[in-house]
């Protein structure tokens, strides 16, 4: 089992270097680039703004570029006698701009050693900001999972054994509903019903407003939680309970179901027990999906009801042009996805002993 | 296919009146019978010929979808003179509806078609061929895949600054990974059958057999798919313009006109509750079409 997860690890290589290339070449793709969008104020001066380029770099050849924001520049041009200028480079010229000064060593270590770079417009480590998003999101994806967990699969379940009668046929015209919903639209209607009509729940957000800040426990702020993790799960609703029903129609025809019903084992015990128990195994694979479906989903559920995570975080920083934020959250959000995908697969295997690895 | 023109020939004969139809021709009547998907395509259809008609039904009702009015913001529907109310800025709703349909679904219609020629390029190549170009496209299938797609698409976005063509193009760009992998897996099937095996034997060059031997066979996996797609991209559209990224007010699209909803709540709940009513029915009566298409084109299915 460890020789093929490491071989899952290994073939996840050429997929991560694939999303590397491909996020960089786009942020370097965009009219201006960093420096456009770092330089907007008017009053700066075309020498400011050059300063600016040079210490971005981004004069430097693309593979260059590339590999800086990859693996850092410390080891392209570092000052080994600490002095505060290069006395020393590797790839780069140690004084670009030909003024007869070295430039400054290296500083920045590259996303492979965990450096980010700096915001913008916050001027602040970008990682360090995510680290505060995360909490946020996570509560949000792992409350919309169990949800879509518990209100799906017994779906499924019931979907299977009253096949084709009108409980089957409900949830399968809900299913196609809710995938042609707009959930951007789905969020906004249910807070006009909920939080502006009824006033039952509130209009957004993920706790009261305080004038101290800081986050109360998760049981002090529930009615926060419910219309986001709603319209979240919906997705996941509608396609483990679709999964769950095949996969239960699956398992009924199999000899252990008959023969248990044969030995004269009660319906609901033979469904439960035999059935769901095993049809619940094919849907370890949907946990990379999900994932993505998730974190896509949050952009919008999080910008509909003001909640702090991620995801918002994300579009605000993609209509500000803060390419190293939006950069960052690609990288995670791919490389949380290729995990959920690995570990899917390999959970899959540990719990259906009929997969091999070879 | 190639048998098909004896067998129409056949048909006009009148002593040969029960010969083999074809699955499209199965498809076709069976598709006449079904009730639902039949409603779905008519209203897509009126959907798309109202949108279109846009001009003329502005011209007759005396409407305007860019005309502002400070003094008559907000009315309700079945306001005089405004049959669906007005905006925020005294422009008629129903106007912009007609006008905002015409982009999603321009839009939806037109990235589908790039997404669709894409993939089906794509994968009866890759399905034909297989080696490094099948490794090379899965590869890159793989990392788009891993990306969230609607992360992929703001950062695009963003990156290009969309105009609706753009719009439509990155759409495009990066929607065609499904339909790759279903036309390359029947691509796979295909090659083996014997009429391929045949038209290789009399030395059919490798384009024309993709081009006139496989591709009318992946005729049913091409109207479904383009079906779902065109209900697909009309909600990121959609999702990409209430988030600022896709098409820029004052163009309306149904997407667009949704953003900033929630300060409308108190004033005009029509402006909430109209533009996403439409993009749901038209997405939901597209999904219902392609799964009829597909029960119709189901060889295994009973009669």
């Amino acid at each position: 089992m460890i020789k093929y997860t490491l071989r899952r690890l290994i073939q996840a290589i050429p997929t991560f270097f694939g999303i590397t290339v491909f996020s960089y070449l786009l942020m370097a793709a965009a009219p201006g680039g960093p420096v456009a969008a770092l330089t907007f104020s008017p009053r700066m001066t075309v020498a400011q703004r050059e300063l600016v380029a040079k210490r971005l770099g981004v004069n430097d050849p693309l593979p260059v570029q590339y590999l800086r924001w990859l693996l850092g520049d410390d080891w392209m041009r570092w000052d080994s006698d600490g002095d505060g200028t290069a006395d020393g480079s590797f790839l780069l010229a140690l004084d670009v701009d030909n003024d007869g000064e070295p430039e400054p060593p290296g500083q920045n270590r590259g996303i492979l050693r965990g450096d980010f770079g700096d915001s913008f417009f916050y001027r602040r480590p970008v990682i360090q900001m995510l680290g505060e998003k995360v909490a946020a999101t996570l509560e949000l994806g792992v409350s919309s999972l169990l949800f879509g967990l518990v209100l799906g699969v017994p779906i499924g379940i019931l979907a299977a054994v009253y096949k084709g009668k009108w409980f089957d046929n409900i949830t399968r015209v809900l299913a196609v509903v809710f995938n042609a919903i707009p959930i951007f639209w789905l969020g906004l209607i249910l807070l006009l019903i909920f939080g502006s009509w009824l006033g039952w729940l509130p209009m957004g957000g993920r706790t009261e407003m305080t004038l101290t800040g800081g986050v109360p426990p998760i049981w002090e702020r529930w009615r926060f939680l419910i219309l986001p993790t709603f319209v979240l799960a919906t997705g996941t609703i509608a396609i483990y309970s679709r999964y769950m029903r095949a996969s239960m129609l699956d398992v009924m025809t199999q000899d252990y179901m008959r023969t248990a019903l044969s030995k004269g084992l009660s319906g609901r015990n033979v469904w439960f027990k035999h059935g769901a128990r095993n049809a619940l195994i094919p849907l370890a694979t949907f946990l990379g999906p999900q994932i993505t479906g998730l974190l896509s989903g949050a952009a919008i559920t999080e910008t509909i009801f003001s909640w702090p995570g991620l995801g918002r975080f994300a579009v605000q920083a993609v209509i500000a042009q803060d390419y190293p934020i939006v950069m960052t959250v690609v990288i995670v959000g791919a490389v949380a996805t290729m995990f959920g995908y690995i570990l899917s697969d390999v959970l899959y295997a540990v719990i259906d002993p009929r997969i091999r690895f070879d | 296919m190639t048998a098909q023109p004896s067998v129409a020939k056949l048909a006009i004969e009148p002593e040969e009146k029960r010969i083999g139809i074809s699955l499209t021709q199965l498809a076709l009547r069976r598709l006449r019978r079904d009730r639902l998907t039949l409603v779905a395509l008519t209203i897509v259809a009126l959907m798309a010929l109202m949108s279109f008609s846009a001009p003329f039904i502005s011209n007759v009702l005396n409407i305007s979808y860019t005309q502002t009015d400070a003094t008559r913001t907000f009315l309700p529907v079945g306001a005089e003179g405004h049959p669906l109310g007005t905006d925020d800025l005294g422009r008629d709703h129903l106007a912009r509806l007609l006008y905002g349909g015409q982009v999603s679904l321009s839009v939806g219609f037109l990235a589908a078609t790039v997404a669709i020629s894409i993939g089906v390029t794509l994968g009866i190549i890759t399905g034909f061929y297989g080696g490094f170009v099948d490794d090379f496209t899965n590869w890159v299938i793989a990392t788009l895949n891993s990306i969230p797609s609607l992360f992929l698409l703001l950062i695009v976005a963003a990156v290009l600054q969309p105009s609706p063509t753009t719009l439509i193009l990155v759409l495009g760009f990066l929607g065609w990974t499904t339909t790759t992998r279903l036309v390359r897996g029947e691509t796979l099937s295909l090659r083996e059958r014997e009429y391929i095996v045949s038209a290789r034997a009399i030395g059919a060059s490798p384009l024309r057999i993709m081009f006139v031997h496989i591709l009318p066979n992946l005729f049913s996996i091409i109207v479904i798919s383009l079906a779902i797609d065109i209900g697909a991209l009309i909600l990121s559209e959609a999702a990409l313009s209430f988030l600022g990224l896709g098409i820029k007010p004052p163009t309306p699209s149904w997407g667009n006109m949704l953003t900033g909803a929630q300060t409308y709540f108190t004033r005009g709940v029509h402006l909430v509750i109209l533009p996403g009513l439409m993009i749901f029915i038209t997405v939901l009566c597209l999904y219902v079409i392609g799964d009829g298409i597909r029960d119709a084109f189901d060889p295994t299915a009973k009669d």
